[in-house]
């Protein structure tokens, strides 16, 4: 190493990512909205291991043994509750943010697999009613494209209280991606940058939220469930109050969740990591006598079936990725690395999904960019790569001697930090020490 | 076809239902007792008259025909409504018509807070005065008030019309008087007619975005710099 790399330290206080910051924000005089989740170190699931059967624990075999990973939301007040083969589900995700064609990759990806879609902030298109078997209708606080038909062919019904990137923070889209059809589809000018409402508009806590249910059930004549999505800053509270609501699930979205377009400070410095945010949610739901009942779908950087299985050992019933998909259909693919460049960024960086420039076609309204990306072959890697989850969380639970991965539990867990043993409340790896419990 | 649902014999589930059933006919509903959603999502060309004062979510997204409360309503009356009539003889609390997409939504007395808050195209008529936060985010449509505005009208607005004849309290970010042409004499008329209300539409002042935050104002020095060091 030369004497003039030795001389060089760099400041961990500004280092730079700080200092490049800084003169973006000199330069600009606005904050930086950017896609994607947290981009910063945070404590996760990875810090969980499981504590495989042995001596005490009988494991199943695992290539043949039965492992169940169906999952059914609503049984108890819809006529026709949600039945997934999978316990993972597509997170919501809007046309607009995203093309037409990563829609119907998302859609065909999660038809193959057996598991539900989500729609976004701005409405139910046609292609994306077609091409979901499942599909979950968003009810935001913008209602963009809220449409009581759209409603009644919806399979369920999510009441989104706020998201995982930004909790108490309402939707963007930047004038680039409003073209005419968006437009028109969420009563906006053309090329406005768009600011979604932060909270709904006709209801303002949770006594008027259980109103609120029963009204959409009623105008759907209690056909499909009703889930409602928080982003993770108090889900011990806020899982209570869903329940006591009425909501058939309730998803929890970590911080680590993505989004198409928000303010970087938001997505960095509010709300709470996935590992801390299950428990806090498991332990509402069995304070109510409603674990298991009430479903939990956890979601926040998901990518695995490790993640998937440490979540539902944690209590979750599903869980929901978003990030994860879009990379599995084509996001941030090396093959565009010149493009990458181009843009100031590079294949595995990528997270200016604001921009509507996306060289994979996917979080663009660009029509030469969205037809660089095939939906069926989209769909097809996003199937495969379910297929893996699935494979993989079986695996697991097989390890673990369960027959069902609902089956598995906070007891198959061990903690490898002591953050991660306080948050997961589950004992330090080697020891029976549980943080904050005697 | 006339039915008659008591509210103090049937379920709320069962007059709904019923409906949703219906394809035509008039429907009276009586005791409603300030029950929520009564007459939500009503999607056939029918016409429902409410005798007494409902609780939350009345005629809810309601699509076609007519809806009419011989009384007051709570939060939420016609919430998305996206066609059809809508009228109150008394007062609504909070949300009335909030992000309604189309039709007609009356309100003989006052109107609470956020009234037509998010609208995306609904007309809605109010015979008296509106709560503050009136038409928050409002994209499209009309608020015709023949009384007065409290605190913060037409906050953040988009592309509403908002007329009032009487006091506005005060004006919400983006929202500023816009000059009252023709083509809104002509509205005014239309709906105050629609409404059966009585009004000179030349007595109303109308409201509208600025459209100041339309877009963010980003800055670009370092592009300023590069040009005066190229010359």
């Amino acid at each position: 190493m030369s004497n003039q790399q030795w001389n060089l330290r760099e400041s961990y206080t500004y280092d730079r990512n700080v200092i490049a910051e800084i003169r973006r924000a000199a330069n600009t005089g606005i904050y930086r909205i950017r896609g994607w989740g947290a981009k910063r170190e945070l404590p996760t699931l990875d810090d969980l291991v499981f504590l495989g059967a042995s001596m005490s624990r009988y494991p199943l075999e695992g290539y043949r043994e039965a492992c169940g990973t169906d999952v059914v939301i609503g049984a108890e007040n819809a006529e026709r509750p949600v039945k997934l083969d999978i316990p993972i589900t597509i997170a919501g995700m809007s046309f607009g943010s995203l093309s037409a064609q990563a829609k119907e990759a998302l859609g065909r990806g999660a038809n193959a697999a057996g598991t539900s879609t989500t729609t976004g902030d701005g409405g139910m298109t046609s292609e994306e009613r077609e091409h979901s078997a499942t599909l979950v209708y968003q009810y935001l606080p913008s209602r963009y494209g809220m449409n009581p038909d759209d409603l009644r062919k919806a399979d369920a019904i999510e009441i989104v209280v706020g998201q995982g990137a930004k909790p108490g923070g309402g939707g963007m889209l930047m004038g680039q991606k409003i073209t005419e059809r968006v437009a028109q589809m969420r009563t906006l000018p053309e090329g406005i940058d768009q600011r979604s409402a932060c909270r709904h508009p006709d209801w303002t806590g949770p006594d008027d939220l259980e109103i609120k249910i029963i009204e959409l059930r009623e105008i759907v004549d209690w056909q499909v469930p009703v889930y409602v999505k928080v982003g993770a800053a108090r889900p011990y509270y806020d899982t209570a109050l869903a329940v006591k609501a009425g909501a058939d699930a309730v998803v929890v979205d970590g911080m680590q969740g993505g989004t198409a377009a928000t303010q970087d400070v938001f997505i960095e410095h509010v709300g709470i990591p996935t590992i801390a945010a299950i428990p806090e949610a498991v332990r509402a739901l069995k304070e109510l006598g409603a674990h298991r009942r009430v479903k939990l779908i956890a979601a926040g950087g998901i990518r695995s079936g490790a993640d998937v299985a440490k979540a539902l050992a944690l209590g979750a019933d599903a869980v929901s990725i978003g990030t994860a998909a879009l990379i599995a259909i084509g996001d941030n693919d090396p093959a565009y690395e010149d493009e990458y460049q181009q843009l100031g960024s590079s294949a595995g960086y990528w997270d200016d999904f604001q921009g509507g420039m996306d060289p994979a076609g996917i979080t663009t309204q660009d029509p030469e960019l969205s037809a660089r990306l095939d939906p069926v072959i989209g769909g097809r890697r996003l199937a495969n790569y379910l297929q893996v989850l699935a494979l993989e969380t079986q695996t697991l639970a097989r390890a673990c001697g369960k027959s069902h991965v609902h089956n598995l539990e906070p007891q198959d867990l061990a903690a490898l930090t002591v953050e991660a043993a306080a948050m997961a409340n589950v004992p330090l790896a080697g020891t029976s020490w549980i943080p904050g419990q005697s | 076809m006339s039915s008659t649902f008591d509210l103090s014999e049937v379920s709320l589930r069962e007059l709904n239902r019923s409906l949703h059933e219906a394809s035509s006919g008039t429907f009276r509903i009586t005791n409603p007792r300030g029950a929520h959603a009564v007459a939500a999502g009503i999607d056939a060309d029918i016409a429902v008259e409410v005798d007494g004062s409902v609780g939350y979510y009345c005629a809810g997204m309601h699509q076609v025909g007519s809806v009419t409360v011989n009384g007051n309503a709570s939060t939420g009356l016609a919430e998305n409504i996206m066609s059809g009539t809508v009228r109150i003889t008394g007062s609504a609390t909070m949300s009335a018509g909030a992000t309604g997409n189309g039709g007609l939504l009356v309100i003989e007395g006052n109107a609470g807070a956020r009234c037509g808050i998010s609208m995306k195209g609904v007309d809605i008529v109010v015979g008296g005065n509106v709560g503050h936060m009136s038409a928050f985010m409002a994209q499209a449509g009309n608020l015709v008030v023949l009384g007065d505005a409290d605190a913060d009208l037409g906050d953040s607005i988009y592309e509403a019309n908002l007329f009032v004849r009487g006091s506005v309290a005060s004006l919400g970010t983006d929202c500023v008087e816009k000059e009252v042409r023709l083509e809104h004499i002509e509205t005014l008329k239309r709906l105050l007619e629609a409404a059966g209300m009585s009004a000179e539409p030349g007595d109303f002042k109308r409201y509208g975005s600025a459209r100041q935050l339309y877009n963010f104002h980003v800055d670009d020095i370092d592009a300023e710099v590069q040009q005066k060091v190229a010359k």
